[in-house]
């Protein structure tokens, strides 16, 4: 199964913004991560729409360490 | 070889607000039901909604159904249908209470009850005022909550969900009815045949037909593009909502609140334009006359940008200070989705498609109506469908605001009941039609096949730009002619895509071609329908013909894909039980 495919359809939203957030994600940055931060990234797709887009824009934060690394990326 | 077979007393293709509601109807009713839909449920598109749900509760004042009506037979221009309209706000109360009680977090008055907020066009005494405090609403993530509790609501009644599934053609018997849906699974790229008493269409809205579009990358009109190709005609389709301002190529909204506070708009030559067209009122004038001067300035080559296709909306005069105190958030919203900081730079706007008026035609208790002989509103046995993307109609030429989730609560309720009682009289399953499948497999076989094709990139890239160009928010018949000629050519072109992963695995590239089938249905019918409709009517506005035309044009459009042709219905002027309210001219 290719992976990123996968990820490709998890980054599908509801919110025009983070479709927008995470197609740039996906192309610039998912590319250079480990396997283990691209596994985090996977997580973080589990975040309901709007409390993801909160953290993408800067508008929340989270405490979660292994998040934090992957926000400050999308938020570049 | 056939593909496979699962049966279902029913399939409801899609899970955004309209699809959850339909589907609680028939899992609380014992109905074995399946549920498909491309996203996660909760990431349904239903989740942008902000504003709340239209309801006359009458908790902050007097209000009443019939007020709620009148606002949104005027909203229409008297293109909704009467009866549905009536239907519609008499049940919203009910829908919101009974929201209330599934366990939705509405924000609440100090003596517990559902707090309301005011929203434009919303009044007291049949319009004269003064505003009705008529919006549910759970702080500014109603839809997020609406979506949550009833795909909770939905887990409890058993409802099969089958998440990551794109439904691809409906299958009709001999009859006409309705006996299930062919659908892909995308983990597999495996078809099944989904057998089935009763099919329900609520996949939602298709903006993306629009370059500029506020909707998110799913709402591609799945179900108006199945529909359309299985004989059925999509209903008012010129008839789309904009928002003046949205980020040029990337469709995210600029509130109107920056021109509240003194930003301005420019052309190419760096003019305040809106000084010709609205001397006094300049950058505040009303949504629709700023909407139309930004269109006719791109029109008339003055616009910015490479392709020319879009204006700037200043506001680094205003400063630092006052940008981030009176807008919050407009910053980071210019920087991250227009790439200019608006405290130094203007932020490149152009007039953004927002939501869809039309749509697969039904009347208000969701079934699926299609001329048959005589007959302009035959329903189709079987066939259902509710939510943005069905036409019951409510919204008419124009939508009410918080009107569209009143709309997939009442009309995803009403669907769902007259699903039940469709299968309580029909209870048994009809026979598959022998040629079942077919269409999608010539689909499918054509696009593995296809040599020397076009881009399904390029071709949607095309078929925005074409929408965007000729039938946007002020149109003109020039235009509007050109358009028709340039999506024909769209057209051919489609049928010709190309992809060059075969992979049957999350083939993304896959599923992007087959959405372009149901986008192209789309674009066709609102140029089709745009063009032919020779008067202004809500959100229809016309360089040629300004005025509203209840001579000739107080009736609904219906477009056939077989034929690529036009036939019209009348509009429903009588109400259930109140009175009708009779045309006039539609003032704010």
């Amino acid at each position: 199964m290719n992976e990123m495919d996968r990820m490709r359809w998890s980054c599908r939203r509801g919110l025009l913004e983070l479709d927008l957030v995470l197609q740039r994600f996906l192309s610039e940055e998912y590319p250079l991560l480990d396997s283990k931060q691209k596994e985090t990234f996977g997580r973080l797709l589990g975040i309901p729409d709007n409390d993801l887009l909160d953290l993408a824009m800067g508008r929340a934060d989270t405490t979660d360490e292994a998040f934090g690394e992957i926000v400050q990326l999308m938020r570049k | 070889m056939s593909y496979p077979v699962r049966k279902f007393d029913a399939v409801i293709v899609g899970a955004g607000g309209a699809g959850l509601r339909a589907a609680l109807q028939l899992s609380e009713a014992g109905c074995k039901v399946a549920v498909l839909s491309k996203v996660f449920p909760t990431r349904s598109h239903t989740v942008a909604a902000q504003g709340g749900v239209g309801a006359a509760l009458a908790n902050m004042g007097d209000d009443s159904w019939h007020w709620h009506m009148y606002d949104t037979v005027k909203g229409s221009d008297w293109l909704g249908d009467q009866d549905a309209i009536e239907f519609m706000c008499r049940e919203a109360p009910k829908s919101v209470i009974e929201l209330e009680h599934f366990g939705m977090p509405f924000d609440r008055n100090e003596n517990g009850s559902v707090y309301q907020r005011p929203f434009g066009g919303h009044m007291q005494n049949f319009g004269a005022g003064p505003p009705s405090q008529r919006s549910c609403c759970a702080a500014d993530r109603t839809g997020h909550a609406m979506l949550h509790t009833l795909y909770q609501r939905n887990v409890r009644s058993n409802t099969h969900f089958f998440v990551e599934w794109m439904a691809l053609d409906l299958i009709r018997d001999e009859s006409g009815q309705a006996v299930g849906v062919t659908a892909m699974e995308m983990e597999t790229g495996d078809v099944v045949i989904f057998h089935s008493k009763a099919v329900l269409f609520a996949t939602g809205g298709a903006g993306r037909v629009y370059a500029s579009s506020t909707n998110a990358f799913i709402n591609t009109g799945d179900g108006l593009g199945i529909v359309s190709r299985a004989g059925i005609p999509l209903e008012d389709m010129e008839f789309w909502q904009f928002h003046p301002t949205g980020v040029s190529g990337a469709g995210v909204l600029i509130t109107e609140g920056v021109r509240g506070e003194g930003g301005y708009l420019l052309n190419k030559d760096g003019e305040r334009f809106m000084e010709r067209y609205a001397p006094n009122a300049k950058d505040l004038a009303s949504r629709d006359v700023v909407a139309r001067a930004m269109a006719t300035e791109i029109k008339d080559g003055r616009g910015c940008g490479d392709e020319s296709d879009h204006v700037l909306l200043k506001l680094d005069h205003l400063g630092e200070e006052l940008i981030e105190s009176k807008l919050p958030g407009i910053r980071e919203i210019a920087k991250k989705f227009a790439n200019v900081d608006p405290a130094k730079d203007p932020i490149p706007v152009v007039p953004t498609c927002h939501y869809m008026m039309g749509g697969i035609p039904t009347n208000y208790r969701g079934e699926v109506v299609s001329p048959a002989g005589d007959n302009k509103e035959a329903i189709v046995p079987g066939l259902f469908a509710a939510g943005e993307c069905a036409c019951a109609s409510v919204h008419g030429a124009n939508r009410l605001g918080t009107n569209s989730l009143t709309d997939l609560l009442v009309f995803g309720k009403s669907s769902g009941n007259s699903t039940v009682k469709f299968l309580k009289e029909n209870a048994s399953h009809k026979d598959l039609p022998r040629d079942a499948g077919e269409l999608t497999r010539e689909r499918l076989d054509r696009l593995n096949s296809q040599t020397n094709g076009e881009s399904v990139a390029e071709v949607s890239a095309a078929l925005r730009q074409t929408m965007q160009k000729n039938c946007g928010v002020f149109r003109f018949p020039e235009l509007l002619e050109n358009g028709v000629a340039e999506i024909k050519d769209v057209e051919q072109r489609v049928m010709r895509t190309e992809i060059s992963d075969k992979s049957k695995v999350f083939n993304t590239a896959r599923i992007e071609a087959l959405e372009l089938d149901n986008l192209i249905e789309v674009a066709m019918a609102s140029l089709v329908s745009a063009e032919a409709r020779t008067e202004s009517r809500g959100a229809h506005d016309r360089a040629d013909y300004a005025e509203r035309d209840d001579q000739n044009w107080l009736k609904h459009s219906l477009w056939f894909k077989e034929g690529n042709r036009l036939d019209y219905k009348p509009v429903h002027m009588d109400p259930l039980t109140a009175e009708t309210i009779e045309p006039k001219v539609r003032t704010y």
